[in-house]
């Protein structure tokens, strides 16, 4: 087990020091920092005392070794654009993005656990095949098409909801919640509805599969025999064998949500960090671009890590599964 | 299906066209509606995009035909349309429908080219790595497996991105499209290289290929001869799948601006472009070419879903 987790821990870190030294590299390729931070005034002198103080002069793998320690303390240097600190600018945004993934999640396994488990016990039924057929093209439409749908539907049409922003948010510390006001409550339904589409077609899929198997096997049978009503083996019996799978899923994709986020985040100018980031691109504006990838790529990497080790806990053959 | 008599099927060697209409796969295909109806629409959209010059009543990249008292004409079963407009016009007067023919070849061209590079790099990187293992092996699925830690989306922005900001200004314009085929093809090649792999490391200590290396056939020879024909059912599976895919991140790239600019559109660039008038009231600039995107990756994801059943022996 401890040879598991070791091995499990440094796989972790050698991905996040490539990710770190992919970021690094985006700082030397893009432009000469130095021209973009001084006038074009600024004599050789105090072009070359920026140089020195910014550490440029020193070898190439002391410059990664000094990004990388930065970075591990959350130090990502300011930004190009407005001069301000970067980790606290995406700090700020994080709330935005972190509400939507969740309640986006949640209204995916709400709707989507449910439709799995009518898709298996219904399988030869009009709407179960409608439903079977429709999350093949959930998974096919782009998420900002459904996006721009949703917008011209509800928001320019009917002109129920809003199309875009957070609406009124409300301070809890450090962390500012849209759940708390109405108008942030009707904000978050759409972006959070075309976030979770695709998830929304993953859980169906996922716990129709499971269900499928589950339902043949024996102790269903038995508990078939033993007349129990058919809605208790479904959803208590069945249904709570297949729930492990789908929480495993659940806590993966959060990682890849989060970096999805941000094309919802653009349709729906929500203002969380992936805005931040896609304007940082527009702009070019490289510790942001940098940080942002770090972050997610730690959140993605800690949520795989976390999944893999509980699992090799529950069960021991996955320990000595790889090779 | 076939009246060719018994004895006839064992003395003429079939010809490849005879091969492939007894195959399995063509009678699983010629008894699904889903994958039949998804290949006429797929096929008609190619040829629509092929045709373009032809079909289109304008050529949207010509401003010398655009005519500004056209601009945000709507579609012609609304008051106000005008023939030959029959999807409307944008707000510079371009044609709708003429702009969708342009893109969806532009989209159809750049999902194609990433699908063929990465399954050159991935094919490649594969074979070596099942074929010699060691640290070659380690060195390629190490990078593969740093690649798929990071979402995908990051990835293809980032590279696009930094690499625009890269390219000279007077090779931007030319320069676009091979980017993005090769950001989105960076991500893809370590499906491919997985499961040619695996497969390889099985098929190289099966006796065909001892027997041909003992006669002293070439490394080269043996990957490329004798492994890949028989790693490529899976391969053609997830290039199928991937296409679709590679439409869709090339459509999202140009849809968050880091993707193909105005001046030759694909259907991302259409819908960030027509996104802009949503509230204005002119909603066809941009549910027109959304709903082409989503019939193109609809069609070959369904094929791509048929076709993963249909070469799967488990599910026979």
């Amino acid at each position: 087990m401890l040879a598991f987790l070791i091995k499990r821990s440094a796989n972790a870190i050698f991905v996040m020091l490539s990710v770190s030294f992919i970021a690094f590299m985006i700082f030397r390729f893009v432009g000469d920092p130095v021209e973009l931070m001084l006038n074009e005034q600024a004599t050789q002198s105090q072009r070359d005392e920026l140089r020195t103080r910014l550490g440029l002069d020193e070898p190439f793998i002391v410059q990664f070794g000094t990004f990388v320690t930065n970075a591990a303390q959350g130090d990502f240097g300011i930004s190009f654009r407005n001069q301000q600190d970067v980790l606290g600018m995406i700090a700020e945004r994080f709330p935005a993005t972190f509400e939507l993934v969740i309640v986006a999640t949640i209204i995916s396994l709400v709707v989507g656990i449910p439709m799995g488990v009518i898709t298996a016990i219904r399988r030869q039924t009009w709407y179960a095949e409608t439903m079977q057929f429709t999350s093949i093209i959930g998974v096919s439409l782009p998420s900002f098409v459904v996006g721009i749908g949703l917008i011209l539907i509800f928001s320019v049409w009917l002109g129920w909801l809003p199309a875009f922003g957070r609406g009124e948010t409300v301070d809890i510390g450090w962390w500012s919640t849209g759940l708390l006001t109405h108008s942030g409550r009707m904000s978050i339904i759409l972006p959070a509805l075309s976030l979770s589409l695709f998830q929304i077609t993953l859980v169906m899929r996922l716990v129709r599969a499971e269900m499928l198997e589950v339902l043949r096997s024996d102790f269903i049978k038995f508990a078939r025999a033993r007349g129990i009503p058919a809605r208790a083996i479904h959803f208590r019996h069945a249904l709570r064998n297949c729930l492990m799978p789908v929480v495993t899923m659940t806590a993966m994709q959060i990682g890849g949500l989060i970096a999805f986020a941000l094309v919802t985040e653009t349709v729906f100018q929500w203002p969380g960090m992936g805005l931040l980031f896609i304007q940082a691109v527009t702009f070019v504006d490289v510790p942001i671009m940098a940080a942002y990838l770090c972050i997610v790529a730690l959140i993605f990497v800690l949520l795989n890590t976390i999944v893999d080790i509980t699992y090799a806990v529950i069960d021991p053959r996955l320990r000595g599964a790889e090779k | 299906m076939t009246d060719i008599p018994a004895h006839d099927l064992a003395r003429k060697p079939k010809t490849r066209l005879r091969l492939f209409l007894d195959s399995d796969v063509w009678w699983s295909f010629r008894h699904s509606k889903s994958a039949m109806g998804a290949a006429i629409v797929l096929g008609l959209v190619i040829l629509a995009a092929l045709l373009a010059p032809v079909l289109s009543p304008q050529n949207p990249y010509d401003l010398a035909a655009l005519e500004l008292w056209n601009a945000e004409l709507p579609p012609v079963w609304m008051e106000g349309g005008q023939m030959p407009y029959i999807l409307g016009t944008d707000v510079q007067g371009r044609d709708i429908l003429s702009g969708i023919l342009y893109g969806t070849r532009i989209s159809i061209f750049i999902g194609i080219a990433s699908v063929i590079v990465s399954l050159l790099i991935g094919v490649m990187a594969g074979l070596l790595a099942g074929f010699y293992g060691g640290w070659v092996d380690n060195v390629l699925m190490r990078i593969g497996d740093v690649l798929l830690s990071i979402p995908i989306i990051l990835v293809a922005i980032l590279v696009s991105s930094v690499a625009q900001a890269m390219l000279p200004p007077e090779l931007r314009e030319a320069g676009i499209a091979i980017v993005l085929v090769l950001a989105i093809a960076l991500y893809s090649w370590v499906q491919y290289a997985r499961v040619v792999r695996a497969q390889t490391m099985v098929e190289r200590r099966k006796e065909y290929v001892q027997a041909s290396r003992l006669v002293g056939t070439p490394a080269r020879r043996l990957m490329l001869k004798h492994i890949l024909p028989n790693t490529l059912t899976p391969v053609f599976v997830a290039a199928t799948l991937n296409f679709g895919l590679a439409i869709l991140i090339e459509a999202t790239l140009s849809f968050l601006g880091v993707g193909m600019p105005p001046n030759q559109p694909s259907l991302g660039t259409l819908i960030r472009v027509g996104n802009q008038y949503l509230f204005s009231g002119s909603w066809w600039i941009v549910l027109f070419p959304s709903i082409q995107l989503c019939i193109l990756v609809v069609a070959v994801n369904m094929l791509g879903d048929w076709l993963r059943d249909a070469l799967n022996p488990k599910l026979r």
